[in-house]
């Protein structure tokens, strides 16, 4: 049998592209090697529907803030750059005129308008950044928190366009020089990755509500925004609240109490 | 043959790039890698239950896919308890799992790793046990 | 036909070695972003895109506007096209290739850009981006290489390329379509949160493509011996000119919107970039200059004795690809960023490294359109008449 060039090299291009295909394909769809009951939950794991958070900024002092934003920034290995081009933050204090943009008025009060409040992501119901994702590295989890794939997140920076509050931070530079002192217990992040505040899942994992909650003395309050029996649904039903922006339909899961 | 010359030159080229990785291996990694098992944690336990969350021969084989599962069960599916096919349970995580046991990077997956020539990025971002000297 | 790009004078690989000059220098400086982080360009968490997604975003206005050649030749039959629609279809070539380009020295990780194929998003718009990019590529390649190819074996193209040829048609605008997308339907963004952004960049596209087209065609009438016909000339001009009327009144639809409606939110961003917030004036010299250029290219475009001298066409066609180059490759992105969602003003200003990988990408843009050119005119000097039998070499 006889072949021109111009048909083996058609062969030859077709059984590589088929034999790549199939091994990719094989790899994509076969199913992980452990068996379902395998994987468990610690039993003293936090579990709730939507989590959200009411900051009482009535009981929330500045060195209570200060703290709160402290011991995240600690446990998390947050780098200080120290540099507001390249600033990484998950939790920290805007004034009212610059956390709510819109609701400010000239005949304001003093205390109101100095007055700092405490911002972080807002967890969004409707979560834009999670739509605009291209790989599913931020992505909402069944408890309500929107959550970053590190190991996923290819650094297009979508989500920070898409992003309402700038909430998130991206890692212009390797953060490890810039860290004081690690948590060797959480990792850092690489250069090149979006992060942003992930409600403590870690913590919430083991049973512990988040670090910010723990450290507000009451003025923070953690709880699952769709049992209508918890602590955070009494809150709310008893306290008018605000909400950042909820004009633009994210339905933000942090609630203010002024 | 047309353009002889070129031809030759070309094929000389090819082979060239085709070998350089031989020629610019240089001499590190040449010797057999040797991971080492003897750090304090694990010297701790007793002789008989020294074993990793499962067989070791497993373990050598598929310890990357094992651990791209985990970080997808933990990061994703907000599950961190593994059970082994021992029936022990472990908590899913490279730094407070894994390294704790392991606490010698150098001696036991930089070992195989640079062997191999593979460079997994895991440690950019999970910290390594601070080691000895 | 590709030996044909390895055959040229003395100036033709000057040329190349110019282009590989700057490619080499932004590949230098790419290695240096890709040690460092991005941190090295002037992006900012406040300016989160810059530079990079500012031409990819152009490009992809470029790359459509090859069918404001290609629906009239193919569609209506307008013959003045024959000879240049491939000269079109090159452009959307090498611009598309640009965008991904572009896209790729954006991105934290490039080595995982797979990872948006791994795990295919159908809600997030970058992945639609991503198929109608590679799929317009590969429509122009074909469509172009094939046509020239039947062309210099003169024989009339196969049968089988035609719907090739109109679905190309089709996909053109929905190129611009999905990366208008990407930026209007991000809530709290107000200077992009508008319908009129998705026209707004075909109108732009269509005007400045032609302008390009227009720029090429006389530095191709002047160095090469291939005539790309003074009538095509002409309509091209005529094309640029429309559609940048029509991208001038949708700008201004938005300025008359955001301040009639005196709503702060979308006022402060065009504020921003024609006078400048609280002292940032960073842009104002960007839009004023872009607003002089266009105050000086409409003109020649529009009044009929302006635009058949050569000269002032050659002058106008430049000040509108650079006049949309400045509004679409730099203002509309950053402008979009400023104020931030927080009303503050972090202002952008493109650094070193990131010129250069600018400039490097435009390079290798600039190489594969002088490659493919270069082929299809040394067809057209083999074979001497178009289709219709007339002559496109001047000898």
């Amino acid at each position: 049998m006889s072949v021109s060039r111009r048909e083996f090299l058609k062969k030859i291009g077709s059984s590589a592209i088929i034999g790549l295909g199939g091994i990719s394909a094989v790899e994509v769809l076969l199913p992980g090697q452990f068996e379902a009951s395998q994987l468990s939950r610690d039993p003293k794991a936090l579990t709730g529907k939507r989590w959200g958070m009411v900051i009482d900024m009535v009981k929330l002092d500045e060195q209570t803030m200060k703290n709160c934003i402290d011991v995240c920034h600690r446990i998390h290995n947050v780098p200080d750059l120290n540099n507001p081009k390249e600033e990484i933050k998950w939790i920290w204090p805007e004034t009212f005129e610059h956390a709510f943009p819109g609701q400010e008025h000239v005949y304001m009060g003093e205390d109101i308008k100095h007055m700092h409040f405490l911002v972080l992501c807002n967890q969004c119901d409707s979560p834009p950044c999670v739509r605009v994702c291209p790989t599913k590295a931020t992505f909402k989890r069944k408890d309500g928190i929107v959550m970053m794939d590190m190991h996923r997140c290819i650094g297009c920076r979508f989500c920070m366009a898409a992003c309402p509050f700038g909430a998130r931070s991206f890692n212009w530079r390797d953060p490890r020089p810039f860290i004081k002192e690690e948590n060797k217990e959480y990792p850092t992040r690489m250069k090149g990755v979006v992060e942003k505040c992930t409600f403590c899942y870690e913590r919430l994992a083991v049973g512990l509500k988040p670090a910010c909650v723990e450290a507000s003395k009451g003025a923070l309050i953690f709880g699952d925004l769709e049992d209508p029996g918890s602590e955070i649904r009494r809150v709310l039903r008893t306290h008018y609240t605000i909400r950042r922006k909820s004009e633009l339909g994210t339905q933000p899961s942090i609630y203010y109490i002024i | 043959m047309y353009n002889g010359g070129k031809i030759v030159i070309g094929l000389l080229i090819f082979v060239g790039l085709v070998i350089s990785p031989f020629l610019l291996k240089g001499d590190k990694a040449t010797a057999k890698p040797d991971p080492k098992v003897d750090t304090p944690e694990i010297l701790k336990m007793p002789v008989g239950e020294r074993t990793c969350v499962e067989d070791k021969e497993y373990m050598k084989a598929e310890h990357m896919k094992m651990l791209n599962e985990w970080r997808d069960w933990v990061v994703r599916d907000g599950l961190n308890i593994y059970t082994s096919k021992a029936g022990k349970e472990y908590t899913m995580s490279l730094q407070n799992t894994c390294m704790k046991c392991h606490s010698n990077k150098s001696k036991f997956c930089d070992e195989c790793h640079n062997y191999v020539g593979v460079k997994p990025y895991c440690w950019d971002c999970h910290i390594a046990p601070k080691e000895e000297g | 036909m590709l030996e044909l790009a390895i055959k040229g004078s003395r100036r033709y690989w000057s040329w190349v070695i110019f282009l590989l000059v700057l490619i080499g220098a932004g590949f230098i400086a790419y290695l240096y972003q890709f040690r460092v982080g991005l941190g090295v360009t002037g992006m900012s968490r406040d300016v989160s895109w810059g530079l990079y997604i500012g031409q990819f975003t152009y490009l992809v206005g470029v790359a459509a506007s090859a069918v404001t050649i290609v629906l009239p030749y193919y569609l209506h039959n307008y013959k003045k096209y024959g000879r240049i629609a491939i000269l079109g279809e090159f452009v959307a070539v090498a611009s598309v290739s640009m965008c991904m380009l572009f896209i790729f020295v954006d991105l934290g990780q490039p080595l995982r850009v797979l990872n948006v194929l791994l795990h295919p998003t159908p809600n997030s718009v970058m992945f639609f981006d991503m198929i109608v990019l590679s799929g317009y590529l590969f429509l122009n390649i074909l469509c172009g290489w094939y046509i020239l190819g039947s062309e210099r074996k003169e024989v009339p193209p196969a049968g089988w390329i035609k719907p090739f040829i109109i679905l190309a048609i089709c996909w053109a605008p929905s190129i611009h379509i999905v990366t208008a997308f990407l930026y209007q339907g991000l809530p709290g963004r107000h200077y992009w949160l508008t319908a009129i952004m998705a026209a707004k960049f075909l109108s732009s596209a269509f005007a400045s493509g032609p302008a390009l087209l227009i720029v090429i065609s006389l530095i191709l009438r002047k160095f090469t011996k291939f005539d790309p016909g003074w009538d095509a000339i002409q309509t091209m001009g005529k094309t640029s000119a429309y559609f940048l009327i029509a991208t001038i009144a949708f700008y201004l639809f938005e300025v008359f919107t955001a301040f009639y409606s005196n709503i702060p939110g979308h006022m402060h961003p065009i504020q921003y970039l024609f006078t400048g917030i609280h002292g940032h004036t960073k842009l104002v010299p960007v839009m004023w200059t872009c607003t002089a250029l266009l105050a000086i290219a409409l003109p020649i475009l529009v009044i009929p004795s302006f635009r058949k001298n050569e000269r002032l066409l050659g002058f106008a066609a430049v000040a509108t690809f650079l006049a949309l180059w400045l509004e679409k490759g730099i203002s509309l992105v950053v402008g979009g960023f400023i104020p931030n969602p927080f009303e503050r003003v972090f202002e952008y200003w493109p650094t070193v490294p990131e010129t250069l990988v600018t400039i490097g990408v435009w390079g290798i843009g600039f190489l594969i359109l002088t490659i493919l050119y270069k082929v299809a005119i040394s067809v057209k000097e083999e074979i001497v008449f178009d289709k219709y039998g007339e002559k496109q070499i001047r000898s």
